[in-house]
């Protein structure tokens, strides 16, 4: 179980490949890995975005994402999970968050990525400034629901 | 007894600065401490509040040596 925020633009199959050799080589018993990588979009709310800058509250941050992560690990049969978040300014198509999850069956997998996704979209304290194609800049308000039809 | 307060993104902005510290005596809680701290300010809709970086209700008491922090909804991933 790790948690890492990067200050500069990362690479998730890396990371993955490295946490992977370092963390895993020795469990046989993974049948399923379940991964989301959330990327920057260059439009939100009908606007072009040319960047964002991420905020985050140091401490708080990663005791909410451990707390999401033991939650995962009471609530599915896992064997292990990571979550990888950046922050400072990100650029369009560059990843913002990886999540993966490691158990013995695709369910476990399926189910636990989402939940960690969702709770981390609802509750880790992180903050999206976009500066738009027209130079303005704007908070983003409130994340969109990730449960609804869009 | 003493405090510190700290404020985060676009709240930060608008009150203009990050934090403060708030000295006081007697029982306080999170809402006391903002009405303290910002007396002409109304709490904005859908501030959320933490004491020492857990998430906690406005009526929630604070103590010697707390971190109170507020801020507006997350929106990470």
């Amino acid at each position: 179980m790790a948690i890492t925020i990067y200050n500069d633009s990362f690479n998730p199959y890396e990371v993955l490949q490295s946490y992977e050799a370092t963390h895993l080589h020795s469990f046989g018993s993974i049948g399923a890995m379940s991964l989301f990588i959330g990327t920057m979009r260059d439009f939100n709310e009908g606007d072009s975005v040319k960047g964002m800058t991420l905020e985050y509250y140091p401490g708080m941050t990663e005791k909410q994402l451990d707390k999401i992560l033991i939650e995962a690990q009471n609530q599915w049969a896992l064997i292990d999970s990571l979550i990888v978040h950046r922050v400072g300014n990100i650029f369009p198509k560059e990843p913002i968050v990886l999540v993966a999850v490691w158990s013995s069956h695709r369910g476990d997998a399926f189910d636990a990525c989402r939940f960690i996704m969702e709770a981390l979209k609802s509750k880790a304290p992180f903050w999206k400034k976009e500066l738009l194609n027209n130079q303005q800049e704007r908070w983003v308000e409130k994340n969109s629901d990730g449960y609804q039809a869009s | 007894m003493s405090i510190k307060v700290r404020y985060f993104a676009s709240l930060k902005e608008s009150i203009g600065r990050s934090e403060d510290e708030l000295i006081f005596t007697g029982p306080l809680t999170v809402y006391d401490v903002w009405q303290q701290i910002n007396p002409d300010k109304p709490i904005p809709n859908h501030v959320l509040a933490a004491i020492n970086m857990d998430y906690v209700n406005w009526d929630s008491p604070v103590s010697d040596g707390d971190e109170v922090a507020f801020f507006p909804p997350v929106t990470g991933g």
